[in-house]
């Protein structure tokens, strides 16, 4: 065996976005010593893109508001497929770890009492989201990183973990590379903590960077943990669509919150129209009422615009499809128009928007204080990943850990916006908690060394053909294959067809050839990417083909409703003995009745 | 409006390198950054550039195009006279890893060496605090930052001085004016930010303001003030001496 260079941990995170930083911050606080792995370098994972804000119930704005209410509201967004359990965490938790985060330097936005100030968002029934204007993603990373490096966490910036690292049943560590010189290394840990967000490179649309090839998802299948929810992907409904090189890049909810509308092309507002029966009740009637729901107004209800995600996505594709789109092919979002509600709505919406204003300014040529922005749907988030127990977020292998993006439960069949940040800090400090613990109840495992040699050879086999196949053309053809046939609308035979497709491009990414040496060679790193992005690739196809039904982000045009026989059960994907991928359903645990009476009291 | 523009893009790591050239279709609100990948996905697979959020949020892409410090996911082509060939290099301030990518790392070391934040105690028994909007708008407006290093790369202490070990650049002079002007913190960096940090090295030429792609006021708002606290507490004769008069009365 060559001389790999080799690191010992307690406690191995891999994943340096909200979730794997609060984890490595929480395991050091626990007096272990903690790796952290990033893809890139340290502050640029993809939290920094969030932008509207930490759901919590902190109550600041609206009196009414507690963890029981944001439990129902996060229940309701998914369909009630969630883990309960995690949702319940999540809701009671949340404000402790924003108030936290204020302890740690963070500087968000105050309230006139001068406590944190919160913002509405779609599904959430007050307003709930601790921020700070639209860039609340890079006060809370930063924070996170700048409180992290001084607790003596060790920071493995741009390193690419390849395969887990098993003793028996047990995960014992990790083998990647770095991206600087190429070479390999082994990261020996007690637990591992997945924290490496999502897929979204799976698809040719999306608001995710290159990092985003379904990692942890793939690792954790790989060394034999269970995947679950993988059909539900969020379509965020509001990504840039022209011009084209900007097309998929985020717009955040936030627009809508302060006040934003959607239109079609006959300038008609039509999220009025087939607003769904669970939300009639929570939705404004009236273009007036909406508007007052966003200036604070208690006794008026959320403009249909702030509805879920899942919901709005689909209205703006029906719209597009009945040809009803604006000119290139997407819906208009107006907050210019509030000048005839406000004075000096210009400052205003700077003030509120500053980076959006920016965005569309420098990347478009649009002012958004005067005139509408196009906007679609874009890839934004899994709500599947690894099955993990909702208390201490490990997974069914003792040792391996995952929170935030690449763990499942929480928000069921779609995510509310807002939830993404919370669920990073709750869960994120949970996973640092038990993989602290658990690594201080076990010894160091052994490690496989032909594992490794074979783990090398596999990664290294691209150099040996110069005139292989070019990894972007794969990754490309792939993004467009999941984009057409598994994207908002679904149908058995498409997505057939692209089982099909992605079997052809498996073989294809085993023939990728590579120019160059191993020294930053984005070529190389692409043609690795690959397999994760397969993997995940397939278990959403199969994950989607088995939920015979329509549901949150799930919708399906063969099966159009909600059915009963779907509405208590989780799609898990597993290896099976002879490698093939298998899907099976299973029945979720039961809520309590104290939870029952929870969603009952809040409907 | 396809056409094609000629790129003469760094290739190169530490020992060699020069400019190679490479033509790329452009079409209508394409950015740098897409023109590079363009020429990485079809003509160059082992191009190395860093990038990530492709919005101008996460810092990652920055470079000199024309020999301007940007952010190539900001920088338009329709900004740039195409009839002639578009240079882009790394950025000159740290060294060169390979070709559109440099060694950043001694910021991340830098950052480690700064003081943390230190709150005072909670304001009220829930253990929060009170603030007023209009006492964190600057240090929000400093919190704004990105971590590009543009600045760093056009800081003439840094770029040509290479005074590396001396002077932490102006990205973490603002740093450090983002915790000094915290409202809630305790600590105290000046005597750090006077010798250490060498904040006296700064001669207020504004080259890291015009180059901020956040458009933070980094020399008027940040580097300004805290040169005065450091003056005020270490050459103030009058300041010295109620300090001198408080130690000996303690």
């Amino acid at each position: 065996m060559p001389d790999y260079e080799s690191f010992e941990h307690d406690v191995l995170v891999i994943g340096a976005g909200g979730a794997g930083l609060r984890a490595a911050i929480e395991a050091s606080a626990a007096g272990v010593r903690v790796g952290l792995v990033c893809k890139s370098l340290l502050g640029k994972a993809h939290t920094v893109m969030a932008e509207g804000g930490i759901a919590a119930a902190l109550a600041n704005v609206d009196e009414r508001d507690n963890w029981k209410v944001h439990f129902a509201d996060t229940m309701r967004g998914g369909q009630y497929v969630n883990q309960w359990r995690m949702a319940e965490l999540h809701a009671k938790e949340a404000p402790d770890r924003v108030r936290e985060l204020e302890a740690w330097g963070a500087v968000f936005d105050r309230t006139k009492d001068g406590r944190i100030l919160q913002r509405h968002f779609g599904g959430h029934k007050y307003p709930r989201l601790a921020h700070v204007g639209d860039r609340t993603g890079l006060e809370m990373i930063r924070t996170l990183q700048d409180h992290g490096v001084h607790q003596g966490i060790d920071v493995y910036m741009e390193h690419t973990i390849l395969s887990l690292l098993k003793d028996g049943d047990r995960v014992v560590g990790a083998f990647g590379y770095e991206r600087e010189r190429g070479r390999f290394k082994i990261f020996r840990a007690e637990a591992v903590v997945l924290a490496t967000g999502g897929i979204g490179r799976a698809y040719k649309i999306t608001s995710n960077s290159w990092e985003y090839t379904g990692d942890g998802h793939a690792l954790a299948y790989e060394a034999g943990a269970e995947l679950i929810d993988m059909e539900f992907i969020q379509f965020h409904p509001t990504g840039m669509v022209w011009p084209p090189s900007v097309m998929g890049i985020l717009v955040t909810e936030g627009v809508r919150g302060e006040g934003g509308i959607l239109t079609n092309a006959d300038g008609k507002r039509f999220m009025f129209e087939a607003i769904p029966e669970n939300y009639r009740h929570h939705t404004a009637d009236n273009e007036e009422e909406g508007w007052r729901y966003c200036q604070g107004h208690k006794d008026a209800r959320r403009p249909p615009e702030l509805l879920t995600r899942d919901h709005v996505s689909r209205c703006i594709v029906r719209e597009i499809k009945e040809g009803r789109g604006s000119p290139h092919g997407g819906v208009f979002l107006d907050i210019s128009w509030i000048k005839q509600k406000i004075p000096n709505a210009a400052e205003h919406i700077k003030r509120k928007l500053p980076s959006m204003y920016h965005q569309f300014k420098q990347l478009a040529d649009i002012n958004i204080t005067e005139q509408p922005m196009e906007v679609g749907p874009t890839t934004h988030y899994i709500m599947g990943g690894v099955r993990v127990d909702p208390d201490t977020q490990m997974s069914r292998l003792p040792g391996l850990f995952a929170a935030g993006e690449c763990a499942a439960g929480i928000n069921g069949a779609n995510r509310l916006g807002g939830n993404s940040l919370s669920d990073l800090l709750v869960f994120g400090k949970r996973a640092g908690e038990f993989a602290a613990k658990f690594a201080r109840e076990n010894q160091p495992g052994r490690i496989d060394n032909g594992k490794i040699d074979a783990i090398a050879r596999e990664a290294l086999a691209p150099f040996e053909r110069s005139g292989g196949e070019n990894p972007y053309s794969i990754q490309k053809d792939l993004q467009e294959t999941m984009q057409d046939l598994v994207g908002i609308v679904r149908t058995e035979t498409e997505m057939r067809e692209a089982l099909e497709k992605i079997g052809n491009l498996k073989a294809r990414a085993e023939k990728t050839g590579i120019v160059g040496n191993r020294e930053y060679n984005p070529g190389w790193h692409t043609s690795l990417d690959l397999k994760n992005l397969l993997l995940v690739s397939e278990a959403i196809t199969l994950a989607a083909l088995e939920r015979k039904e329509s549901r949150g982000a799930q919708f399906r045009e063969d099966y159009p409703n909600k059915e009963e026989r779907f509405s208590k059960v989780n799609t898990i994907v597993s290896r099976a003995a002879d490698g093939s991928m298998q899907i099976r359903l299973e029945p979720l645990p039961e809520m309590p009745d104290y939870l029952k009476q929870v969603v009952e009291e809040n409907q | 409006m396809v056409k094609t523009a000629l790129f003469k893009i760094w290739r190169g790591d530490a020992k060699t390198g020069g400019f190679r050239d490479y033509a790329a279709e452009c079409t209508e609100g394409m950015v740098v950054l897409d023109a590079v990948h363009q020429i990485q996905a079809t003509q160059a697979r082992d191009l190395a550039c860093r990038w990530n959020c492709k919005a101008g949020k996460c810092g990652s892409c920055s470079a000199e195009v024309n020999g301007m410090p940007k952010l190539m996911c900001m920088t338009r082509l329709s900004e740039l006279p195409l009839e002639k060939p578009v240079t882009i290099e790394p950025i000159k301030a740290f060294p060169l890893i390979k070709d559109l990518v440099t060694d950043v790392s001694w910021n991340f070391h830098v950052k480690k060496r700064i003081k943390p934040f230190k709150p005072r105690p909670p304001d009220a028994p829930d253990g929060t605090w009170r603030m007023q909007q209009e006492d964190i708008d600057r240090v929000q407006e400093f919190r704004k930052c990105i971590e590009c290093f543009l600045c760093q790369d056009v800081c003439h202490v840094l770029r040509d001085h290479q005074m590396h070990d001396k002077f932490i650049g102006p990205r973490f002079l603002i740093h450090v004016a983002a915790l000094e002007m915290h409202p809630l913190d305790t600590e105290d960096r000046i005597e750090e930010l006077r010798n250490a940090q060498g904040i006296g090295y700064c001669n207020i030429t504004k080259c890291c303001t015009k180059v901020c792609p956040e458009s933070i006021q980094i020399t008027d708002n940040g580097i300004i003030p805290l040169k005065e606290r450091v003056v005020d507490e270490c050459y103030d004769p009058l300041g010295w001496f109620w300090r001198w008069l408080k130690k000996r009365e303690a």
